[in-house]
């Protein structure tokens, strides 16, 4: 048994217009933890999918237990032992645990009949084997994210696995479940598997990896040692300059009747009860909260995407009704969704035709007919602005790195009349070249007096950039904090459920 | 900085070639390639084929079909789909029939009323999809059937002749002594059907919403009511077809119609659209329907019998979305 278990040897993955990879070389060592960092765009997950089966690389060959391999797809890579735990999982939510475990490769009695005794039980030794109380009889749609991805990983070792890949495996976990993750993690490194963990979070890297690799712009960088290297070292490497100050100066905003731009009182529906707030002019007010607190339930009953049972939006004191994203729209109030790729963007369209969305009658010429040309000059402008890294305007916009798309979201609303601007975890599974320059562009719009909501589950997001935070916890709003007022501990303590009674 | 050169220094080149790649990727040039090679085969099949007189026969047959087809592709454009055309195009056609033979009305104002009948159909149609969530599937075969049995009703079963002379112009006319009337109201049909696409708001807003409706909605777009208006065009499309009908055979009849829904279908997605929507051309409805049009003539030239056509049109149909999802699949 050698010591490497996996090498890739001048990987290059093209897509149409792009070069996802290009000449990478790495060996990843047999029961190691192995973090692979960079920016989004970088091509980690690209690569991920080349050693898990899904893509082919273009040139270039993966060396696995010292034979060259080829995997034709991802069944072909999970028989010889590598495995991948997707962002977003690949259950299906209508099935129970049981049943996605064994998903193709059930057990049968007599090769006919389902063995669903048989399955059973190793469903609750898999996942007692992770440690995990889960019961694997419900539907899967019932569990919790955590759980969820728990289940996905019981299933990635129902098969003989010798290298499992995370992709991002804390990106929709909180505190605890992030403790119980790394748990699972240790515990199956100590059986020899080898990890392959992709994050953006460097604080997890240095807590549970032994070596990186970073890539930058589809190129390899560095493969170290973790104990070797420092936090600004692989920033470093990742951004190829140095991190000063993530975070752009804050400004001084009024906290008082007369700068007050929007008051919401009383929102309730299902999810949320009793929710009242105000919003100042120029001012980014934090929404802090555990995942499941109700926080974009908030903004989406605010913008009328959901429905209401009571609900008083006041805009300069006046009453408004706002019953649809439309109206939403015409009082200048635009969300920018949690999830990009199912509510922010149409994948398949270009990136000029996601920006001019929401205002296409701006462009319509005499005839009532698109102007393509005006068009194109919006379009090209918030590309520059924005430095939004596309090919052409008329790139489809499946085909950008998640900052990308995520700048070409924020572009549609720049060029509409907006005066209440709702971010949704702004900046979920971007790199953090990107996310400084969103960071950037937010703290440009308050100078420009637009007023921004800001949902974020990071507490260093929500401190750096809020002027005030609310704090919510199952449904309720329970705390709101100035800007000095809030810090990392308060935050917390009010979000995983303290009350006010110190 | 460096990012911003290059964005600017590579453009050009680049948005060429992927144009260039881009035109073979296109579904629809497989149905191009595909016509021009049945054009060919026909042509040495029968000497009658590439006559003028012949090929403006086929596009006559080919208009009552090709302009459904047009409503057909707005709808599965959504992500939707419209069972109910055949029907429609039968209810609205006995109607129209029968406000001119019963009422004595002139012939405009019956064409009014027929169209305003496919006006509403589409809307309940459409709102029954839009505001109560039926799927589209379920309200539009409901639809079919309906209207079909209001059209019999209407007529008691029997078709309705009697119409006046003139009428006929519709169906039977030529403009300039060489154009059928019917093919020109399929041509400007196409045309606006073609302007809506590409060059309306509402066009851009058909394509983004059968891509991924709920990012539409959030950008506030009115998405239930361009859902509804897409299955008001389909509504009209059918009701012109209707008239066409009509005025061809000159009588109303109740049963007209059967099957032609699927035959729309056939030609929207032979010209490559997505049945899953947002991806399509009205162009490549235009050829499927001419493919399915030559075929049919082309055939009957030749003296196939139409059992076998019809055995012949479904593998077509296979074949050329097999090749054609092949070829664009990533």
């Amino acid at each position: 048994m050698s010591e490497t278990i996996l090498e890739v040897k001048n990987i290059r993955k093209e897509f149409p217009g792009v070069v996802a990879l290009n000449n990478v070389s790495f060996k990843i060592k047999r029961g190691e933890v192995h973090a692979l960092v960079g920016e989004n765009g970088a091509g980690k997950s690209t690569l991920m999918k080349l050693l898990s089966g899904v893509y082919t690389p273009t040139s270039g060959e993966i060396i696995y237990e010292g034979k060259k391999v080829e995997f034709n797809d991802p069944k072909d890579a999970q028989a010889k032992g590598i495995s991948i735990i997707h962002q977003e999982f690949s259950l299906i939510p209508h099935l129970n645990g049981i049943e996605n475990i064994f998903l193709g490769r059930e057990l049968k009695k007599w090769s006919t009949v389902l063995d669903k005794r048989l399955m059973k039980s190793k469903a609750i030794n898999l996942l007692d084997q992770l440690n995990a109380k889960i019961d694997p009889t419900q539907l899967v749609s019932r569990l919790s994210v955590a759980n969820q991805q728990f289940i996905e990983i019981a299933k990635a070792i129902s098969i003989e696995t010798k290298v499992l890949i995370f992709d991002e495996p804390t990106a929709s976990l909180t505190g605890k479940d992030i403790d119980k993750l790394f748990e699972l993690i240790a515990r199956l490194k100590a059986q020899g598997v080898t990890i392959i963990y992709i994050s953006h979070h460097l604080d997890e890297i240095s807590q549970i990896c032994d070596s990186l690799t970073c890539l930058r712009d589809g190129e390899w960088i560095d493969t170290k040692k973790v104990s070797e290297v420092t936090k600004q070292d692989i920033i470093k490497m990742m951004v190829g300059r140095e991190v000063i100050n993530a975070f752009p100066e804050k400004l001084k905003v009024q906290n008082s009747e007369e700068n007050r731009l929007l008051n919401v009182k009383k929102l309730s529906n299902n999810h949320i009860k009793n929710i009242s707030f105000h919003l100042n002019k120029g001012e980014i007010l934090g929404i802090a909260g555990v995942v499941g607190a109700g926080r974009t339930e908030t903004v989406r009953a605010l913008i009328g995407a959901d429905p209401t049972k009571e609900k008083e939006v006041y805009i300069n004191d006046k009453r408004a009704s706002i019953n649809s994203p439309t109206q939403a729209l015409e009082h200048g109030i635009s969300l920018i969704p949690e999830s990009r790729k199912t509510q922010g963007l149409v994948l398949g369209m270009t990136v000029a035709k996601n920006i001019t969305l929401p205002n296409l009658k701006v462009l319509q010429n005499k005839m009532r007919l698109i102007d393509r040309k005006k068009e194109l000059v919006i379009v090209n402008n918030s590309i520059k602005d924005l430095r939004i890294k596309t090919p052409s305007a008329n790139q489809q916009v499946k085909f950008l790195s998640g900052g990308n798309q995520q700048k070409v979201v924020l572009a549609k609303w720049l060029n509409t009349d907006c005066k209440v601007l709702i971010f949704d975890e702004p900046t979920r599974g971007i790199d953090i070249g990107a996310k400084e320059e969103i960071y950037k562009i937010m703290r440009d719009l308050t100078k420009k007096g637009i007023s921004i909501i800001m949902i974020s589950s990071e507490l260093p997001e929500i401190l750096g950039m809020s002027d005030r935070v609310l704090v919510m916890y199952k449904g309720e709003i329970k705390a709101e904090l100035a800007g000095e007022e809030a810090t990392q501990e308060k935050v917390m303590y009010y979000a995983t459920g303290g009350v006010d009674n110190e | 900085m460096n990012n911003l050169a290059d964005n600017q220094a590579r453009p050009k080149s680049s948005a060429m070639s992927l144009k260039f790649k881009n035109l073979f990727k296109n579904p629809e040039m497989f149905t191009l390639i595909g016509f021009i090679i049945l054009m060919a085969i026909m042509s040495f099949g029968s000497d009658q084929f590439l006559t003028a007189s012949n090929l403006t026969n086929v596009l006559r047959q080919v208009s009552i079909v090709g302009i459904l087809a047009v409503g057909m592709t707005f709808v599965i454009l959504i992500g939707g789909i419209d069972l109910s055309v055949g029907s429609v195009m039968a209810l609205t056609g006995t109607m129209m029939a029968g406000m001119m033979i019963n009422f004595s009305l002139p012939p405009i104002l019956a064409i009014l009323i027929g169209i305003a009948i496919g006006v509403l159909i589409g809307y309940i149609t459409g709102s029954l999809v839009a505001y109560a969530r039926i799927p589209a599937i379920i309200v539009t075969l409901a639809m079919m059937e309906i209207a079909r049995g209001a059209g019999l009703l209407y007529t008691g079963g029997y078709p309705l002749s009697g119409l006046p002379g003139n009428f006929s112009v519709i169906g039977r006319g030529y403009v300039f002594g060489i154009i059928p009337v019917p093919v020109l109201i399929m041509a400007v049909v196409f045309l606006i059907a073609y302007i809506i696409l590409n060059h309306l708001p509402f066009g851009r807003y058909i394509y983004a919403i059968g891509g991924n409706e709920e990012a539409v909605r959030l950008s506030g777009v009115k998405v239930k009511k361009y859902k509804i208006m897409v299955y008001v065009i389909s509504g009209i499309t059918a009701s012109i077809s209707g008239m066409i009908l009509v005025s061809r055979l000159m009588s109303g009849q109740p049963n007209a119609g059967e099957g032609y829904e699927l035959s729309a279908i056939a030609a929207v997605v032979l010209g490559g659209t997505s049945i899953a929507g947002g991806r399509g051309h009205i162009g490549g409805t235009l050829l499927g329907a001419l493919l399915m049009g030559v075929l049919s003539n082309g055939l009957n030239l030749m003296g196939v019998s139409s059992y076998v056509q019809m055995v012949l049109t479904g593998i077509i149909i296979i074949g050329a979305i097999y090749f054609s999802s092949k070829k664009t699949v990533d």
